[in-house]
């Protein structure tokens, strides 16, 4: 499999994304859209980790742990995307309390 | 056409079908749905590349724990009737048109003409627990355990953030 097919299929989930956060006016839709764009950057981190290990075991076929380190890398995006989505969900479910609507348009002053 | 290519194509077109039906529905609680049919079909490519853990991970921590959580806000704050308004045809179209114009040009400028291939997609050994753990424990322990503080300062906001009154 080329890496590029990996490329575009991450560039296209990505900015699918790009397109939700610009068109939607819901905000947790735009939250949502947020996720996407990140395990696109997951997709392409664990595909450039593959390509990588088997560069490198072509070099030394010893070395069998060769591109780990991206895959933690997309371990720890997971998780801190995991945080990430407790407190900007806790910040919509005030939101929503103090003006009864998750519309983005009616979001944008600080200010009650 | 042998089984990973047939893998790889239909994962990648469940994977782009599922992500377009979540920008375009109308009703949240069935953008949360494909969502999550995005997420397993992305644990699906995590597989096909021998990414074991990260997979099982994906499945757990997106599809498990974060989209149930979505489509519990979802189901408190009852959006189902009200439909969003739409402010202007000019802006959506100009969303779009500015989504599909970075995808062009971000295709055009990596598109190579000889690229690297990802020649055995099922061997290899990178994603087994044993590995990732080791690696994990030994030299990137100290941002783990700042990820634990993360997580505690993470859950701190989110219950001082939740608090009726103040």
């Amino acid at each position: 499999m080329p890496i590029t097919y990996y490329i575009f299929l991450a560039v296209i989930i990505f900015c699918i994304g790009v397109t939700g956060v610009l068109t939607r006016r819901n905000s947790i839709i735009v939250f949502m859209c947020i996720e996407l764009m990140l395990n696109a950057v997951n997709l392409l981190l664990v595909a450039f980790s593959k390509m990588h290990h088997q560069r490198m075991l072509v070099l030394d076929a010893a070395n069998v742990t060769a591109g780990t380190e991206s895959q933690l890398f997309v371990f720890f995006i997971m998780v801190v995307a995991a945080a990430e989505v407790s407190v900007g969900l806790a910040i919509i479910v005030m939101m929503y309390r103090a003006v009864h609507s998750v519309d983005i348009n009616f979001l944008n002053r600080l200010k009650n | 056409m042998d089984k990973t290519q047939f893998m790889f194509w239909f994962l990648s077109a469940l994977a782009v079908f599922s992500s377009l039906m979540v920008i375009t529905r109308k009703n949240p609680v069935y953008s949360v749905l494909f969502l999550i049919i995005t997420f397993f079909a992305i644990s699906g490519h995590y597989v096909l590349m021998n990414a074991q853990f990260l997979a099982i991970v994906n499945i757990i921590v997106y599809a498990g724990a974060i989209m149930v959580l979505f489509l519990f806000v979802l189901m408190l704050m009852n959006l189902n009737k009200e439909s969003e308004q739409q402010k202007n045809k000019y802006l959506l179209w100009s969303g779009a048109i500015a989504g599909g114009m970075l995808m062009v040009i971000m295709i055009a400028a990596l598109n190579t003409t000889e690229p690297a291939v990802i020649s055995q997609p099922g061997a290899g050994q990178i994603g087994l627990i044993k590995n990732l753990g080791t690696k994990l424990f030994t030299e990137y322990v100290v941002p783990f355990e700042i990820s634990s503080i993360l997580f505690l300062s993470a859950m701190v906001g989110a219950v001082v953030l939740g608090k009726k009154g103040d």
